[in-house]
């Protein structure tokens, strides 16, 4: 089971070791990153693996928003399988 | 990995342009409870729903913080009452208050099927049923209420169309301190389809499984953002665009029902890919229309405007999952949507413009909200209007308006939530319909063949 995080706002230090971190910490294995800066924008996306048994999505969800606010970003995580069916045919 | 565009897209339809998923609803039949005493027959239908919906809003919510997608509403929707009345007999009261304490012990929105199907004429039941709607309705909470008077196949029932003109404005008077919430539950349909998960109209029909899961999408907000990027397109584009925003708004529901079939053990029954609005900014399906090139809904132009929006809607919707039913179209309630009331306000929106723009679109006058004092012969009328339309036209139509007990023309009505709030519309009442409506009997089923 995957899940997709994306990370939206101005570029700062460490946000990719920041997001990394609490992905650790909620045992969900980072599986591909993408990254690039629109226009002082930046913009992560991150498949990550949330299938270890100790992996808790709506944990992992409530310290991604917990970082959000801190970072002054928006960070959204949802499941893979919505993007694969709306994208996909 | 996904192309970032896409996944950009996806968050966007959700986070900006209120992409949700409206309702799971639960249909389930209650055939198997009727009981020859009505206090029997009500336990046996508590019993069964608290069974077998039990965990229908922890799934319901599991699955939406799985996802990452509002699930706004889990609702149930029931065979149609009156069927148990006609082996109980007894005050059919009794099973609405039954529903509703259901709905509150389970956590449910709503919970639909305190209806009669009458399209050809009254069996036992039937007519007690109807009789009790507007107490039902102001003695419950979350109980919606339907009739169907009248189908493409049987014609159109004449004297429940007179009875349900009186049943509005009893359902309006009996809750006028609540802002007359009663009739806002309650619809009166031509071509009622079995298996809408949206309410009030939802009714489990004889026809189905004894329980499924029927899924409601929302998005009209995305379907307008989506059309905000093509400001110089032709019409060919602009019916391209919608589709594919359909197909994807509708893979959305498809998703989320078969998990929750899954999940509850019950088998998947339907999308229904309905464009439904809420008095949010930006969801509105007025708008849409607006962003096509009207400068406001309910001018001219605005009936073939939805006609394409309605078509291309179930073009794209309808590839995208494997079962579509319910009403599948656009929604136009004026009270649940920004655009509409808007329009309503100016003047710009009139009954008969609506009544025209139904014709081509999903369900019908919906959410309309008229003066306390018309009559109800006038309301019949309405529906008759209506159902002639469904009727010929081999479509679901319906009339869901709200007589505003004590206000006149240009007052406003507030119901609050998803309902919204509308301006009191004006309608002709100059002259009366009284000795049509009075005649009584059926207007026979319209030939299939000949159409011109």
């Amino acid at each position: 089971m995957k899940a997709i995080i994306s990370v939206i706002g101005k570029d700062t230090f460490g946000i990719l070791a920041r997001v990394s971190t609490v992905c650790s910490e909620n045992f969900a294995n980072i599986s591909d990153v993408t990254q690039s800066i629109l226009q002082d924008m930046f913009v992560m996306v991150m498949l990550v693996d949330i299938s270890h048994e100790n992996c808790d999505l709506a944990h992992l969800r409530g310290d991604l928003n917990a970082l959000a606010e801190e970072l002054g970003m928006q960070i959204n995580i949802m499941h893979e399988d919505i993007f694969n069916s709306m994208h996909r045919i | 990995m996904h192309n970032l565009g896409d996944i950009m897209e996806t968050i966007r339809m959700i986070q900006d342009d209120n992409l949700d998923i409206r309702t799971i609803t639960m249909g389930i039949s209650l055939l198997d409870c009727c009981d020859t005493d009505i206090d029997a027959s009500c336990r046996k239908v508590y019993d069964k729903l608290c069974r077998l919906a039990g965990n229908l809003v922890k799934v319901g919510e599991d699955i939406s913080a799985l996802y990452g997608i509002p699930i706004i509403n889990k609702r149930i929707s029931v065979t149609p009452i009156a069927m148990l009345c006609a082996v109980s007999g007894g005050d059919p009261v009794k099973y609405a208050k039954t529903l509703d304490r259901a709905a509150d012990t389970l956590g449910v929105n709503f919970i639909g099927g305190y209806s009669a199907l009458v399209h050809k004429g009254f069996s036992a039941g039937d007519r007690e049923l109807i009789a009790s709607i507007p107490e039902a309705l102001s003695v419950t909470e979350k109980v919606c209420s339907s009739v169907n008077i009248g189908s493409t196949k049987a014609g159109i029932n004449m004297d429940a169309v007179a009875l349900m003109g009186k049943a509005v404005v009893k359902a309006a008077e009996l809750t006028a301190e609540r802002n007359c919430i009663g009739p806002a539950k309650l619809v009166v349909f031509c071509n009622a389809p079995e298996d809408n998960p949206f309410m009030a109209g939802a009714f489990h029909g004889v026809g189905e499984a004894d329980c499924v899961i029927n899924v409601g999408v929302s998005g009209p907000g995305v379907v307008r953002a989506a059309l905000q990027k093509h400001p110089d397109a032709d019409l060919n584009e602009i019916a391209d665009v919608i589709k594919k925003t359909a197909f994807k708004i509708t893979r959305m529901g498809q998703l989320v029902g078969t998990e929750a079939s899954k999940r509850l053990g019950v088998p998947f029954g339907i999308v229904d890919l309905s464009l439904a609005p809420t008095p949010a900014v930006g969801d509105s399906v007025a708008h849409i229309l607006e962003e096509i090139g009207l400068e406001r809904c309910g001018i001219h132009g605005t009936t073939a405007c939805l006609a394409m929006l309605n078509d291309a809607v179930k073009k794209g919707g309808v590839m995208a999952s494997s079962n579509v039913g319910g009403l599948s179209g656009a929604f136009i309630p004026v009270s649940e949507d920004a655009g509409m009331i808007r329009a309503a306000r100016e003047g710009v929106l009139c009954l008969e413009k609506l009544e025209a723009m139904t014709s081509v679109c999903s369900v019908g006058l919906d959410m309309i909200v008229i003066p306390g004092d018309t009559p109800a012969d006038v309301i019949s009328a309405i529906i008759a209007d209506e159902a002639a339309i469904g009727m010929i036209n081999s479509k679901t139509t319906a009339v869901r308006v709200i007589p505003a007990i004590g206000k006149e023309i240009g007052d406003e009505l507030e119901f609050g939530g998803l309902l919204g709030s509308g301006p009191v519309m004006k309608i002709n009442t100059q002259q009366s319909p009284s000795k049509f409506i009075s005649r009584g009997g059926r207007i026979p089923a319209p030939i299939q063949a000949l159409k011109n």
